[in-house]
């Protein structure tokens, strides 16, 4: 029972993470957890192979679908706090609520009598056990299964199925519908600007500058900029003077390592100095 | 045996609640499968409840048709993102009008 009592806790409160964390990734992990737990909980319950099944089929094979799924469809699709049909969130936090005090009040009157255990009907193994009733009085529903399973392989492959209605773009068209585009709004023709190189941030999260010191909004993914990760450039430049204070504070007890690094060979000295450069512009 | 069966109820009912609450159609198919999950807890409890394993064969059929599910489920929902460019499943409202 101990076991139980650790894991239900956390189990709850991942389940209820699942229904109120905005972002879809962190509900498919918290659900990840759930499963999990339970797989612990199978094992407690003397169903060794459920356990396995559970770890490997829902935690490995369906909770990987889903985050394959999201990654697909992308970070954008968060959930928008706007409501469509009033009151829609109160009222199902009330049904919910009611659900789970209807069950709670029934489950209440049930008294079960002490668990005979499976110690007996595992005697030959466990695997074993189920293997017997599996194949004996469930192999129609068994096979049921299998012909479920190829069905479900072969929707998911017409559903994921694109049929081709135009003819592939070739080189030519893209270019000419690049200069259709310049032609009509004035887009721009020639390749987007790359990433921002600077002294210690060469990252695809740092955007090129403008002459003018302004980021540069084309050269970082939009992905980035709809997840908020875009690096700023004043936040880059309060980078560079913590470096530089850096450099100034060890200056003295390392010159003489500099100066053995200088003599080695030529190239460490080389390369502070384009840094100095920078600092001072 | 009671605790589990409770603790089975208690997940349920927070799926059955995600459903109506969440509005992206990937965690409402999150929170079936936490419905599926709960009632999977309840079916292997009430097998060592009665000392037999037909319970844990349930669970285990249980097992596979979520699984067949979601690949259906899911391959529907890309379907729709890819014509609306969304997953929300108030914007899958065609049939409405």
């Amino acid at each position: 029972m101990i076991a139980f009592w650790v894991l239900a806790p956390i189990m709850v409160l991942a389940a209820l993470g699942v229904l109120f964390v905005r972002k879809a990734v962190h509900a498919a992990l918290l659900l990840a957890v759930v499963m999990i737990s339970l797989a612990c909980l199978y094992a407690v319950l003397e169903a060794p192979f459920l356990f396995a099944v559970q770890i490997i089929v829902y935690t490995g094979a369906i909770m990987m679908l889903f985050l394959f799924v999201l990654m697909l469809v992308g970070v954008d699709s968060s959930d928008s706090v706007v409501e469509t049909i009033r009151g829609h969130r109160v009222t199902a936090t009330v049904l919910g609520v009611l659900f789970a005090g209807v069950l709670a009040v029934g489950l209440g009157q049930v008294s079960l009598a002490p668990a005979v255990g499976l110690t007996e009907a595992n005697a030959d193994g466990n695997i074993e056990g189920i293997a017997a009733i599996l194949f004996s009085d469930y192999v129609l529903i068994f096979e049921a299964t299998a012909a479920l399973l190829v069905t479900a392989a072969l929707g998911a492959m017409v559903l994921a199925h694109r049929e081709r209605i135009e003819p592939k773009a070739t080189q030519a068209d893209l270019a000419s519908r690049r200069m259709a585009a310049y032609a009509d709004r004035g887009e721009h023709i020639a390749p987007l600007p790359a990433p921002g190189v600077y002294a210690r941030h060469n990252a695809v999260d740092t955007p090129a500058l403008l002459p003018d010191g302004s980021p540069a909004p084309t050269s970082v993914s939009r992905v980035l900029t709809a997840r908020g990760t875009v690096r700023s450039a004043p936040d880059m430049a309060d980078d560079i003077d913590a470096v530089r204070r850096q450099m100034s504070g060890r200056a003295e007890p390392e010159t003489d390592t500099s100066r053995e690094a200088v003599q080695g060979d030529g190239v460490p000295g080389d390369s502070q100095r384009p840094d100095r450069g920078g600092e001072s512009s | 045996m009671t605790p589990y069966i409770v603790l089975s109820a208690i997940l349920f009912a927070i799926g059955a609640a995600g459903v109506l609450i969440r509005r992206n159609a990937i965690v409402v198919f999150m929170c079936v499968e936490l419905m599926l999950n709960a009632s999977n807890l309840a079916l292997v409890s009430f097998a060592r409840q009665n000392g037999n394993l037909e319970g844990q064969v349930a669970a285990f059929f249980v097992m596979v048709v979520a699984a067949a599910e979601v690949v259906v489920g899911l391959a529907i929902i890309m379907t729709i993102f890819r014509t609306r460019r969304s997953a929300s499943v108030d914007d899958a409202s065609l049939l409405k009008y």
